[in-house]
C-alpha cells in the first residue's frame, strides 16, 4: 500500500500580467497552472516533463511556498501546506527542499561551501558542532571536505549542482524537487549527478519531484511520468507503461520528437507525428482544448469543450477527447 | 570514398589564449577535412574548443587574446589564415555561413528582421553588382518562406523580441542561407529550444541543406541529433580530434575510451539506468597533460600515454583514433 507525501487538489496558479484599460480595465491574466491535480508516492520519483511555460516550475514553486497558489489544495502528509494568513511553519519547510536548474545562480557567490551549508543547518539542525555537520554533509555527496572552504567561481558546473544538492540535504527533508538540475550540465556530468540523486533516494528515502524536459532521462529515473502542456497536466502514467503505450497526441508527438542514439531506442520511439505549429501564448489559451492548435487528431470537439482527465488502464489517465468514449477506455 | 573535392581542410592548427597567468593551449594540432555537399557533426563536451574552432575558420576570434603559432586552413584550396579583410569578406557570407546557439544574442534587439536581413544580402552580393532596394526585400520575403515563416512582410517589419525562440532561431537559418553559402556552420542550433520545436527546426535545415547542396558542419553536444543529421562524425576532447568516422560506425562501434565514455552515458529510451560517466575533468589548458590529454580520465591509460601523444591511426577506410590501444593498425599517414 502507497501513502501520498504530498497530494495537489485543483491547484491553481493565476498571474496578473496587466490590465485591458488603464483606469477599469479587466485584469489580463496568466493561467500558468491550471486545475492541476497530482500526487507524489513515498519514496517515489514523480517525473514532471513539458515544453517552457507550460507551468512546471510555477508548480515547483507553489510546492516549495515560494508562491501562493490561487485557489485549490496542497497537502503534505496529509497537512495543508498554505494556511489562511499564515507563514508556512518551520517543520513543514523543513521537509520540503528544492535543487534550481542553474547553480551559478542559485548560490551565493560571496559565501564560501561552508557558509551556504551552514545557513540551512543553523535554522533546522541546531547542534554545537556544526563543522562536523558540514564535513559530514558533503561527505554524503561524495566531496572532499577541503572543498569548505572553496567559493563557488571555483568550481565547476557540475561540483556546483552537487553543493546545491548538498544544501538541499542539511535540513534532512523527505521530499525534494529537482527543478532541471541538469540541463545546464554536459551529459557525462549529468551522469554523475543522476547517480548521486538515485543513490540519496535509497539511502533517505526520499520522494523526488523531478522536472525536466529530457524524456529520456526521464526514462531511466522516474517511477511514474506526467506531462504537462500550457499549465495541464495531459497524461500521467508509471513510466514502464507511459513510453510503451503513449496515449496523449502530445505525448506521442513528444517522444516521437527525440533524437536517440541507438536502433532498439528508434524501434520503441511511436510512429511519426510530425510537430507542428507553435506553443501559443499562455496569455491566450485556446478555447477548448489547449493542444487543439497542433493536434494532428483534432475533431469539431475539441474546439468546442476542454477535455477531463480520464481512467485509460491502470494508473494510467489521459485528458483527451479520443478516449473519452467508454468503449475506447474499456479495452485498453 | 567519395570524389567530391575538399572543400574545407584544416591541417595541425594551434590556437593559444594570452591570459593572465600564462598561455591557454586551447586547439592542439587540429586535422579536420570535409568535401562538397558533406554533412559533417563535431561533438564533445563543453569546453573542448568545438567553438574556437568554427570562430578560427570564420577569423572571428578575438586576436589577442587569441594566437595562432601553427596551422593552415583551406577553404576551397585557399589559406583563410593569410586572407586580406576583403578577401576574408567574399568567403564570409557568400563562402561560410554561421548559425549561432542563442538565436536571441545572434540577432541586434533594436533593429528589426528586415534591416539585418537585408544588409546581410547587401554585403554579401557579388561587387559590381548592385540590387534596387525592392530586389533586394524580394530576396529577405523569399528567404523567410523558404523556412517556413508565414506572413513574412510583417516579419520583415517585426523587431526580434516580438518572436518566439523557434521563430527566431529559423528567421537565423533563413538569413544564413540567404547569401547562397557553400557551408553552413550551425553552433548547436537546436539547444536552446523545445524538443518539438528543435525536431521542425532541424527537419527544416536537414530539407534546406539538402535541396541546395550545402555542406554543414554540425557543433553539439547533443548525440542523437548528430546521429540524425551527419554523415561523418569528428569527435573532440580537450583540444584534440580524438575519433573520426562515418557516423553509423561511430554510434555502432566507437573506439576511442572517451566517445564509448561520452555515447555510454546518454540516457537511453529504452531504460536500464545511466551508466557511471567519465570520472574526472576536462585538463586545465594552462598545463595541460603532457602525451595524451585524455590519459589522466582514461580507465585503460598505459605508460605511454603519460609520454606520448598518440597520433591517428587508422582502423579502416573511414574510421580513424587517435589511441595508443590501436597502435598496432598502421599509422595514418593519409590523410587527404
Amino acid at each position: 500500500m502507497t501513502t501520498d507525501i504530498l497530494t495537489a487538489t485543483d491547484l491553481k496558479k493565476y498571474f496578473v500580467i496587466g490590465h485591458t484599460s488603464r483606469l477599469k480595465g479587466k485584469p489580463i491574466t496568466v493561467k500558468a497552472v491550471d486545475t492541476v491535480s497530482f500526487s507524489i508516492h513515498n519514496g517515489e520519483t514523480l517525473g514532471l516533463v513539458g515544453e517552457s511555460g507550460s507551468g512546471k516550475s510555477t508548480i515547483a514553486y507553489t510546492i516549495i511556498g515560494m508562491y501562493r497558489p490561487t485557489s485549490g489544495n496542497l497537502k503534505f502528509r496529509g497537512e495543508e501546506l498554505f494556511q489562511a494568513n499564515r507563514k508556512r511553519p518551520l517543520h513543514l519547510r523543513k521537509e520540503i527542499q528544492i535543487v534550481f536548474q542553474d547553480p551559478g545562480s542559485s548560490l551565493n557567490p560571496r559565501r564560501n561551501i561552508k557558509e551556504i551549508l551552514e545557513l540551512p543547518l543553523k535554522i533546522h539542525q541546531p547542534s554545537n558542532n556544526r563543522l562536523d555537520q558540514i564535513i559530514h554533509l558533503l561527505e554524503t555527496v561524495d566531496m572532499p571536505p577541503e572543498y569548505m572552504y572553496k567559493y563557488t567561481h571555483m568550481l565547476s558546473g557540475g561540483e556546483k549542482q552537487i553543493v546545491a544538492v548538498a544544501r538541499a540535504l542539511a535540513t534532512n527533508p523527505s521530499l525534494m524537487i529537482l527543478d532541471e538540475p541538469t540541463s545546464a550540465l554536459d551529459v557525462s556530468v549529468q551522469a554523475k549527478i543522476i547517480n548521486l540523486f538515485l543513490r540519496l533516494q535509497n539511502e533517505f528515502n526520499l520522494s523526488y519531484l523531478f522536472i525536466t524536459h529530457d524524456l529520456s532521462l526521464m526514462r531511466n529515473v522516474a517511477s511514474r511520468v506526467a506531462i504537462m502542456y500550457l499549465g495541464k497536466i495531459c497524461e500521467v502514467a508509471e513510466t514502464a507503461d507511459f513510453f510503451q503505450r503513449p496515449l496523449h497526441p502530445y505525448t506521442q508527438m513528444l517522444l516521437s520528437s527525440i533524437p536517440v542514439v541507438t536502433e532498439e531506442e528508434e524501434k520503441l520511439k511511436p510512429k511519426k507525428v510530425i510537430s507542428t505549429g507553435e506553443i501559443p501564448s499562455p496569455v491566450n489559451i485556446p478555447i477548448g482544448c489547449s493542444f487543439n492548435t497542433r493536434c494532428p487528431f483534432v475533431m469539431d470537439i475539441c474546439y468546442k469543450i476542454d477535455p477531463v482527465m480520464v481512467e485509460a488502464g491502470k494508473d494510467h489517465t489521459v485528458r483527451c477527447h479520443l478516449f473519452n468514449q467508454p468503449e475506447l477506455t474499456s479495452n485498453t | 570514398m567519395s570524389s567530391e573535392p575538399l572543400l574545407l581542410e584544416i591541417k595541425d592548427l594551434h590556437v593559444h589564449f594570452a591570459v593572465y597567468g600564462g598561455r591557454l593551449k586551447v586547439l592542439d594540432g587540429i586535422n579536420f577535412y570535409m568535401r562538397n555537399g558533406e554533412k559533417v557533426g563535431l561533438v564533445g563536451e563543453t569546453g573542448c574548443g568545438k567553438t574556437t574552432t568554427m570562430k578560427t575558420i570564420l577569423r572571428v576570434l578575438p586576436m589577442p587574446p587569441a594566437r595562432i603559432p601553427q596551422g593552415e586552413i583551406y577553404f576551397m584550396n585557399s589559406d583563410i589564415l593569410k586572407m586580406s579583410n576583403s578577401e576574408l569578406q567574399q568567403v564570409r557570407g557568400r563562402g561560410i555561413s554561421m548559425i549561432f546557439q542563442d538565436p536571441t544574442a545572434a540577432l541586434n534587439p533594436v533593429f528589426n528582421v528586415g534591416e539585418q536581413m537585408m544588409a546581410v544580402i547587401k554585403h554579401s552580393e557579388n561587387r559590381g553588382k548592385r540590387s534596387s532596394r525592392q530586389e533586394i526585400h524580394q530576396q529577405a520575403i523569399n528567404s523567410l518562406q523558404e523556412v517556413a515563416l508565414a506572413d513574412p512582410e510583417r516579419l520583415l517589419r517585426s523587431y526580434p523580441v516580438q518572436l518566439s525562440g523557434g521563430m527566431r532561431q529559423r528567421v537565423c537559418i533563413g538569413m544564413a542561407l540567404s547569401t547562397h553559402p557553400k557551408l553552413l556552420i550551425a553552433d548547436e542550433p537546436g539547444t536552446s529550444l523545445d524538443v518539438t520545436i528543435q525536431d521542425q527546426v532541424l527537419r527544416l535545415l536537414r530539407a534546406l541543406v539538402v535541396e541546395k547542396n550545402t555542406s554543414i558542419i554540425l557543433i553539439t553536444h547533443t548525440l542523437g541529433i548528430v546521429r540524425e543529421l551527419t554523415d561523418r562524425v569528428y569527435v573532440m576532447y580537450a583540444g584534440n580530434m580524438v575519433e573520426v568516422a562515418t557516423t553509423k560506425k561511430l554510434f555502432a562501434n566507437p573506439r576511442h575510451p572517451y566517445t564509448q565514455g561520452l555515447i555510454s552515458t546518454v540516457p537511453r529510451l529504452t531504460g536500464g539506468g545511466i551508466a557511471s560517466g567519465i570520472p574526472g575533468r576536462i585538463p586545465d589548458y594552462l598545463n595541460p597533460p603532457p602525451g595524451c590529454r585524455f590519459h589522466p580520465r582514461c580507465p585503460y591509460v598505459m605508460d605511454i600515454c603519460h609520454t606520448e601523444k598518440p597520433p591517428l591511426f587508422r582502423l579502416d577506410q573511414d574510421h580513424e583514433v587517435a589511441c595508443f590501444l590501436y597502435h598496432d593498425q598502421k599509422k595514418d599517414t593519409t590523410m587527404p
